[in-house]
Formats: C-alpha cells, structure tokens, sequence
C-alpha cells in the first residue's frame, strides 16, 4: 500500500495574528509553525494503514524551505520519505493553484491512497483535497472519522451536517480528515534520529515539468485584510444569589438584548 | 458572455437546510446587482413537492434534476451533474452554502470548472462592477476580502451569515434530463441524529468546556433544548472524551454565529474565541473571574455553572409559560 500524505506548516492555532505592512499577508516574525493539525490526522492514519497491510508513507507539501521541518517532524513520527515543492513562483499560489502542482507531483509518484486534512488552519479553504482527487481523476471522501480497507476498496465513515455516512471508493482514492479519526503519536526520540537520515526530496515547479504560464495566474486575490472588530467585555451579572443572578440575566437577554 | 446567477439548493430527506435559503436570498440580491435572473439548481430523489418554494426567495427559475440516484450526495455524480449545467448554461456567479456538503462540492466543481472558489464568505458586496467577497482565514483572526477573476465566480456562504429574505420570483420550474453522474462512490448508509439543531446553523448555541469535569453535560443539553438551540463543547471537551469532535467550537472544530452563545465553564482559549466571536450576543458562565472568556462576553455571570444553568432554563421556562 503506497500512502501519500499532503501535509501543509501552518501557523500554530495559539498564534496572535497580525497584518503584515503590505496589508495583504500575516506579520512571520514570532509565530511557531506547526504540522497542520488535520494534516498531523493524515500522517497519523497513514502510519497506521502502513502498519496493518505493509507499504510506504510518502509526504508531499508546497510551500518555503522551513516546511522541511515539518516533513521531518512526520518522518520522525515514522513516515518513510518526503517531497517539498519549493518554488518563488508558488508564493503567492492560491488552493486550485497548490492543487495542481499536488497533482502534478503525484503523477509521478505510486500511489493506492492520498489522506489530506480537511482544511488547513490557515487559509481555511477546504480547497485542496477535492481538488487533487479532481485533478488526478480519483474519488475523494471528506471529512473522515473512520476508515476501513478491504482488498482494493476503502471503505470511509464520514460526518455530514447532522450525521454521519458511509461511502466505498476503489483505490486509488482520497480522503480528508476529521478530528476524532485518531491520536496522533508523538515522535520518539529514536524516530526523530532515524528522521536525520531519512531521504526529502526538495523540488522546484521546472522539476516537476511545471512553470508559471502552465499552472496560470491564481484565480482568487487578497485584496485587503483586517481583523474583526474586537469583542469588549460587556457587564457582568450581579446578585445577592445564584437565583438572582440567573433571574436578571433572563430579563436583560429577553427584554434588552431580545435575543430569547 | 455568462450571465446570471446560480443558486444550488441543498436538501437532505426533503428538507431545505436553513443556508439554502441564505444562499438564494444572497443569491437574488447579487442578481439584483448584476440585473440578470436567479435560477436555483436542486438535486434528490424526491423533490417534486419541495422546489417549488424556492420562488419564495427570488428564484425565477427551479431546476429540478430529480432520479434515485440523487437520494444521497455523492461527490463525483453531484458534481458531473452541476458542471455540467453550469458549463451548459454559463452563470457569473454561483452560490451555494459551505455546509460540509457545499464545501466538498465546491471544492470538486471549483477544479473542475477551472472556477475561483471564495470558500465560507460571510459577505459579499460589489466594489466598481467587481464581486468582492470577504472570508475568514486563520480561524476567523483574520477578514480577508477576496477578488475572483474567472467563470463563474463560485461563492460558498458560511451558515447563519447572510440574512433570509423573502421575494417572490417566477419560480418556473423546469426538468433537467440528465444521466445519473456516473458514480464510482457507493452509498453503504448514513445515520442522522435526529431532532438535533445543526450546530452552525442554530440560532442559539450552549457550550460547555472544561468546567464540566467530566459530568454529563445534561444541564448543557436542557438548556439548549429549551432555547431550541444546539450543544458546543470546548476542545478540551472534546479531547477528553465528553463530546463527539462534531460538536467542537473553535479553529479546529466549527466556528458559529448564532444570535446568543452561552459559554459554560469555557475560559476562552484563543482557539476558541475564534470559533465563536462572530455570535452577536455571548453570555459566559465561569467560576474563575479572571477568565479570559468575560472579556469578551457582553454579559458574565461568575459562579457554579452546575448552580446557575438549571437556574437560567427554570426562568427561560417561565418565561415561555
């Protein structure tokens, strides 16, 4: 079984974010870059397919030279090799854009499975995954909780709005991640050491047999960025007694706020 | 020249999700902009008695594609279906909801399509004849108002974001034959917990966080039962084993805007706060009174959440007599 994780550094979710000068990207200096977590899921799940029918767990992620301390943290967690795109020209790249150069690695790489996060922490798109799978002509399941393979088929437990559902794909296929699929291991000491030797292959777009004019200019643009209004605190709640409290609470949301 | 604006429709067991009629309210008010037509596409296996209501939110034309193989939602015969109306018939734009499904499906039919996707906009306005969408990146942190050049500009509107408004539209409805959309995924089966609120969709939602320490959160439940609202969790919460993943308010688990959220026992981690921030009236409930939380609460109440929840649904019960 050949598993491909698209994995994505992202900054951690306890990060201030600020506006940059350009106003257009995030302030770098001081945020902690972190595996994303669904993707953290993904290489979990894969760690543990490989474990029960055998095979190799390849990473792939685009993005700037520091990514590779992300794809080392998961060949410490016991992946086998990774594969970093790293290209000028993939800076500014949006989610179909990242997509195709995804796809374009993967035609050149074996694969039966593809687990990618449900959305990076950042950008929050929900784009890639879908789009991959589109791409390479496979079928994809999104947000998985559970997974089963049998024989040459996978068979997926998903959560929609309200549920959940079961979907069988043939593999090749791809899968995005839910929280609740797995624990995801921490890299032990060996594992980071044996991680030292263990092969990233780091690519431009030329490598791949992509450039600029192939892949188009990004169809989506940030124009500007702000932060939300501040949320202030409001009053607090007095009373000589938990009832009083609850009794005044009741009549301010009904009567002044008129939101019960 | 592509004209027009398409609205898809999503129904699970006949029954329209609430963003549905957000996304074709928005819908009717960009095509007003634009001054072209609102068509709403609907798929399933029986809907004949539903699509027709769509013409209460402006839709001058329903698309009905109607076959078993629609009864369930599966990606690859969805998105044939709908790419192929869509490059049949040429929209500018298209909107739909950024329910799970809607997010999946714009995914697939934005690279399909070769399509800009605005994933989850929580508004939309014209700047010069330019459609510019804002959207929350980093987990709500961050509002970033997006350009989308190409056809058609794909729109997946975040739940409980725009307003519904009624508007009567000419609603002719039409058949669209159709193949089934090839599948190469097989529905097994689904369950559906029903009678719940869906939790980006409610108007009101109760949470509860670490401060539950383990007991049931049936104080929790009462509560959003009784404000016909739905249950959150903190990921502390969810982490130890007291709520399904499906329930996690915050920038990894669902981010909600409800008109009231009342977080319980939550000290307001900044993960958290960015999955509910955008709710337009939060009450926090917390025995600490130097949690973070009361700093962004409009109303706080220091104490015992065991003490004064059951308190706060014993006069929400009075009140609704």
């Amino acid at each position: 079984m050949e598993i491909v994780v698209l994995l994505k550094q992202v900054p951690a979710t306890e990060s201030l974010i600020g506006i940059a000068d350009n106003g257009l990207s995030i302030k770098t200096d001081d945020i902690k870059w972190v595996i994303n977590p669904y993707d953290e899921f993904a290489a979990e799940e894969a760690l543990q397919i490989k474990e029960a029918h055998g095979g190799s767990v390849t990473i792939i992620s685009v993005g700037p030279e520091k990514t590779t301390e992300a794809i080392r943290t998961a060949l410490a967690m016991g992946a086998d090799k990774g594969i970093l795109i790293n290209d000028p020209a993939a800076a500014g790249y949006d989610g179909l854009s990242t997509a195709r150069i995804l796809a374009a690695v993967l035609k050149e790489t074996p694969f039966d499975l593809i687990i990618a996060g449900q959305r990076a922490v950042d950008d929050d798109n929900f784009q890639v995954g879908p789009a991959v799978a589109e791409f390479l002509g496979i079928p994809n399941i999104s947000m998985v909780i559970k997974q089963e393979i049998i024989d040459s088929k996978i068979r997926c437990h998903g959560t929609i709005d309200g549920g959940t559902v079961v979907l069988e794909a043939p593999l090749p296929a791809l899968f995005t991640t839910q929280r609740g699929l797995n624990e995801p291991r921490y890299a032990s000491l060996p594992g980071i050491m044996k991680a030292k030797k263990k092969p990233i292959d780091i690519k431009t777009l030329a490598d791949i047999g992509l450039d600029a004019d192939r892949i188009g200019k990004p169809l989506t643009r940030i124009m500007a960025m702000q932060t939300p209004p501040e949320r202030k605190g409001g009053r607090m709640i007095t009373g000589d007694s938990a009832k009083a409290k609850a009794v005044e609470l009741v009549r301010t949301l009904h009567e002044e706020a008129k939101v019960i | 020249m592509s004209q027009g604006v398409l609205a898809i429709a999503e129904q699970l067991e006949g029954v329209f999700r609430k963003v549905t009629y957000e996304a074709l309210s928005e819908g009717r008010r960009i095509a007003d902009s634009l001054n072209c037509d609102l068509t709403a596409l609907i798929l399933g296996a029986d809907i004949d008695n539903i699509s027709k209501e769509l013409d209460q939110y402006g839709a001058d034309r329903i698309i009905v594609a109607q076959s078993p193989a629609f009864s369930e939602y599966l990606t690859d015969a969805y998105t044939t279906v709908i790419a192929d109306y869509i490059n049949k018939e040429n929209p500018a734009v298209v909107i739909l909801g950024a329910s799970t499904q809607g997010k999946d499906l714009s995914a697939r039919l934005s690279a399909r399509l070769n399509a800009p996707l605005a994933m989850d906009c929580v508004a939309i306005r014209f700047e010069e004849n330019n459609l510019i969408a804002t959207r929350p990146m980093y987990g709500g942190k961050i509002l970033a108002d997006v350009a989308l050049d190409g056809n058609p500009q794909i729109l997946a509107i975040r739940p409980n974001s725009m307003t519904i408004a009624n508007a009567a539209g000419a609603g002719l409805i039409e058949k669209l034959d159709t193949d089934t959309g090839n599948t190469v995924l097989q529905f097994i089966e689904k369950s559906l917990d029903t009678g719940k609120v869906e939790l980006t969709e409610a108007d009101t939602v109760v949470s509860g966080g670490r401060g539950m320490a383990g007991a049931e959160f049936t104080v929790i439940e009462e509560l959003a039962q009784l404000l016909d609202g739905a249950v959150g969790a903190s990921r502390s919460a969810v982490d130890e084993g007291w709520r399904p993943a499906s329930d996690q308010v915050g920038q990894t688990g669902k981010v909600v805007s409800p008109n009231l959220y009342i977080a319980c026992g939550i000290s307001g981690a900044i993960q958290h706060l960015a999955g509910m921030s955008s709710s337009k009236v939060v009450v926090a409930i917390n025995k600490d009174p130097e949690a973070p939380i009361f700093s962004k609460a409009d109303y706080g109440i220091e104490g015992d959440l065991f003490e004064i929840v059951p308190l706060i649904a014993e006069e929400v019960r009075k009140l609704k007599g």
